[in-house]
């Protein structure tokens, strides 16, 4: 990671417990602007509850506390008073399974202009159409952009909550192991998308295969057991970790 | 960007007031009912009301009992009807019925849930009483006009049929299948299963089913008011016509503005029957919802 | 054959009695209401309003009046207590309220549910008496969405508690409030569910006498404003049924038949309706 590269979000002490459960013990993570971030794992770690924890999608759970600070251009996000929607229209979120709104596809596109701009009808038509050429889902859809959303296949669905997500102009997007639930065709081209992506956001990826991480990360987390067992970048971290579990890990010893 | 949040701020507090004005409702019926009935209370002692056998509200008397025992007489014989005759139909869907057949009878019962009580009634007037007063009555030796107490238990009964079957199907249903194969695999017939396994683990829901039924039943008015017979004498047999509770506000509803005390007679037949369906209710919803727990359902 | 299986045996004959009744008491009670009810319905008896000699013999009119004003009483009352319920069973989910007070408004519900509706009609009678009215069409849409508000509630809040939270959660990263996520998102997708509930209600309110026996009253005329009294189908059936004259127990039949075809109408529109919003609903 070049030195000058700022940072897009810190988070200083993090401690998340659902039901008085610690799932993320004092995390302290630097994420660089304008770059891809891996976090890696094995299941249950936490990646989820942190990646989560960036936009406050956590609080709309029972019984959540969250403690420490998250700082997004450094500011605190967790202080009182916020504007909420505000932060997570900053953040865009990809989920592991796609939920497109049940809406029409062109809706689902717009559904976040109309909230947050004044554009009229026609300057939201070619945001619309900018978003799909984005994702490459343009022509697929271009016929039947009044088709109700669940229609389209689970790949092209995943693509669609992208251009959903980048319709609102965030600044980071976050993705939870986007491609798990697709076929390999589909997954690649999520990735590619994902490479491309990341000149214009900062994008954090969590993702349970290595090989995926390897591939596009610029910079990698790695949690275990909720806590941050090592962070670095990406070639120093897959070439020369520093941590024996972080070895172990790599090495399919831990999973 | 500010309309925004004022709509939403206006919007959520407006669906918190709605949601807290809904839930006092139930203590608002409960309180006017109770208000109401005071009046009779100052001059007649709970016992006098609950005990004394003479109804006469032209004559200052309001006495229950006899409405009390019509009541109670109509709500349980429809209930000795409808029980076993719905769990053993709601054995046979969940358990016995083919594919077909079940994939039929269900929606079948939802209509009949359906049904109109004033339908019920109509139903019963023009079948149930012609056939009790000339086929049954007769049988037993007893004459009898038709209009009476066990009319209105076999109505009832039809009635609360739909009710207690489908949340019967309903909590055989949620039973895991491993607990029926556990039970097969050891060499169970069908029904040994049904009665050891099915039945057991199932029994809050079937009782919480079987108090939701009686709520209705107990407090069903229509219908009952056609075919009861509408006397507030103590009934002697099966055969002679009765009253009961919900039935009598409806019959003395409109002769009911002519004294205050009258009126609150009526307010308090109407409170007793608020608090017994809700105690019943309550508990139904109780055992429901440990049963619930239980299946993580 | 041994004890076990006479048993079992036993108790299957019992079971297919025990249908058979249930089925076929169904099966009578629909037969009953087309017998006697089908050779009195007329197109006079559908597009006329009653009169005096209609309770005490042929002639004298239709029920037109007792039509309309089920449709005066119970759809606006339907209306009313879709809004309420949607706003409460919104307000439920635990984006908005911790669920143990959920679960409380809840169990009030409930109990609302099971609550006769010979109660809520004595109840809005008393207001009406307070406030010095009379019965009147409001009384009786008043009495109607008490009674409908319960069941179209639950019915919302069930299949809203279906939504997933992930579907949720995506309109919440595109910036939506959880205000704009309750009305713009969550309703869609749990709209077959909420149609359903709907259509339950109508079906409920629009068969019940003892809710609005005294607090919408009974009149021939159709009502010209919501301070007049009105019939409606199920009271008028009520009317008729009381008379001992066989012709007149035939316009209570056939009024009967016009209520059962409405309600099942209802319960098919439901059934069809949910099918065809479905195609929204993310799986
Ligand atoms: N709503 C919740 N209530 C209680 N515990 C929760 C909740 N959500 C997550 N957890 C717990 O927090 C821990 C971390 O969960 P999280 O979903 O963040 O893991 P993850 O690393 O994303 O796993 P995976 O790779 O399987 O997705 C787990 O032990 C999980 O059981
Ligand atoms: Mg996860």
């Amino acid at each position: 990671m070049s030195t000058e590269s700022r940072i897009q979000i810190e988070t200083k002490n993090l401690n998340v417990s659902f039901h008085d459960h610690v799932v993320l013990q004092n995390i302290d993570i630097k994420i660089p602007a304008k770059k891809l971030t891996a976090i890696i794992g094995p299941s249950g770690c936490g990646k989820t509850t942190l990646l989560k924890s960036f936009n406050r999608l956590l609080e709309i759970q029972d019984d959540v506390k969250i403690a420490g600070q998250i700082l997004v251009d450094g500011k605190n996000i967790l202080r009182p008073h916020l504007d909420v929607p505000d932060i997570r229209k900053k953040m865009g979120l990809l989920s592991q399974k796609p939920y497109p709104l049940p809406m029409s596809i062109r809706d689902n596109v717009a559904y976040g202009l109309r909230i947050h701009s004044n554009k009229n009808k026609d300057e939201i038509e070619k945001t619309v159409e900018h978003c799909l050429q984005e994702v490459g889902l343009w022509n697929e859809v271009k016929g039947r952009l009044h088709d109700p959303a669940s229609q389209l296949s689970v790949g092209q669905q995943q693509r669609l909550c992208l251009a959903r997500a980048i319709a609102v102009e965030p600044e980071v997007v976050l993705c939870d192991e986007p491609t798990s639930a697709l076929d390999p065709l589909a997954a690649q081209q999520i990735e590619k998308l994902l490479l491309k992506l990341k000149k214009d956001y900062t994008v954090v990826l969590v993702t349970h295969t290595l090989r995926q991480a390897k591939r596009v990360a610029d910079y990698v987390i790695f949690l275990y057991f909720g806590m941050v067992i090592e962070q670095g970048p990406a070639d120093i971290f897959f070439n020369n970790p520093k941590n024996p579990e972080t070895k172990a890990y790599l090495s399919g010893e831990i999973s | 960007m500010n309309r925004r949040k004022l709509r939403d701020f206006l919007g959520t507090k407006l669906m918190l007031v709605v949601t807290v004005a809904v839930s006092l409702l139930f203590f608002s019926i409960f309180f006017l009912l109770l208000f109401k009935s005071l009046l009779i209370f100052e001059q007649h002692s709970l016992t006098e009301i609950l005990f004394s056998s003479s109804w006469n509200p032209g004559f200052n008397q309001f006495g229950l009992y006899p409405i009390i025992v019509g009541t109670i007489l109509v709500t349980g014989i429809a209930l000795i009807i409808a029980v076993p005759i719905s769990i053993l139909s709601a054995v046979y869907i969940a358990e016995y019925a083919p594919k077909k057949v079940r994939k039929v009878i269900r929606p079948f019962i939802d209509v009949l849930a359906g049904v109109p009580s004033v339908v019920y009634g109509l139903c019963a007037l023009l079948f149930l009483v012609p056939f009790v007063k000339d086929v049954v009555a007769p049988w037993f030796g007893i004459e009898t006009t038709g209009y009476c107490i066990l009319t209105a238990s076999i109505t009832l009964a039809i009635m609360v049929f739909p009710i207690i079957i489908s949340l019967c199907v309903e909590s055989f249903h949620a039973i895991p299948l491993s607990l029926r194969e556990a039970s097969l695999s050891v060499g169970a017939t069908k029904w040994e299963t049904v009665k050891k396994v099915i039945f057991r683990a199932s029994a809050p829901s079937v009782i919480s089913a079987v108090f939701l039924g009686f709520g209705r039943a107990f407090g069903e008015t229509i219908a009952v008011n056609m075919v009861v017979g509408g006397i507030t004498r103590t009934p002697s047999t099966l055969f002679s016509p009765g009253q009961t509770l919900a039935s009598l506000i409806v019959s003395a509803y409109s002769d009911m503005m002519s004294s205050p005390l009258y009126e609150s007679a009526l307010m308090m037949v109407a409170l007793i029957l608020f608090i017994v369906v809700l105690l019943f209710n309550i508990f139904g919803i109780f055992v429901l919802r440990r049963a619930n727990k239980r299946w993580n359902v | 054959m041994n004890k076990r299986t006479l048993e079992e045996n036993i108790f299957k004959i019992l079971m297919m009695i025990s249908i058979s009744l249930v089925v076929g008491s169904l099966i009578i009670i629909v037969a009953l209401v087309i017998i006697n009810g089908a050779p009195a319905l007329s197109l006079d008896l559908l597009t006329q309003t009653s009169s005096g000699e209609f309770y005490l013999g042929a002639g004298g009119g239709g029920i037109l009046n007792a039509i309309v004003g089920s449709l005066l009483l119970a759809l606006p009352a339907t209306g009313l207590a879709c809004l309420i319920g949607i706003a409460i069973a919104l307000y439920l989910q635990k984006d908005f309220i911790h669920s143990w007070l959920a679960g409380f408004i809840r169990f009030s519900l409930d109990i609302l549910w099971g609550i006769p509706s010979i109660i809520y009609g004595v109840f809005c009678f008393l207001i009406m008496i307070y406030l010095g009215m009379s019965a009147s069409v409001m009384f009786g849409i008043i009495a109607l969405t008490l009674l409908e508000i319960p069941i179209i509630t639950r019915y919302m809040d069930e299949s809203i508690k279906l939504v997933p939270i992930g579907l949720k959660e995506g309109a919440y990263s595109l910036g939506s409030t959880k205000f704009e996520t309750a009305v713009k998102v969550v309703p869609r997708q749990a709209l077959p569910g909420i149609l359903a509930g709907i259509l339950l209600g109508l079906g409920r309110g629009i068969g019940d006498a003892a809710s609005i026996l005294f607090t919408a009253g009974f009149t021939n005329r159709i009502p010209s404003s919501i301070y007049d009294s009105t019939a409606a189908l199920p009271t008028m059936i009520f009317q008729l049924s009381t008379s001992s004259l066989p012709v007149v127990r035939q316009k209570a039949s056939a009024t009967a038949l016009v209520l059962l075809i409405i309600v099942f109408t209802i319960s098919i529109l439901s059934r069809t309706l949910s099918k065809r919003y479905m195609k929204h609903v993310i799986k």
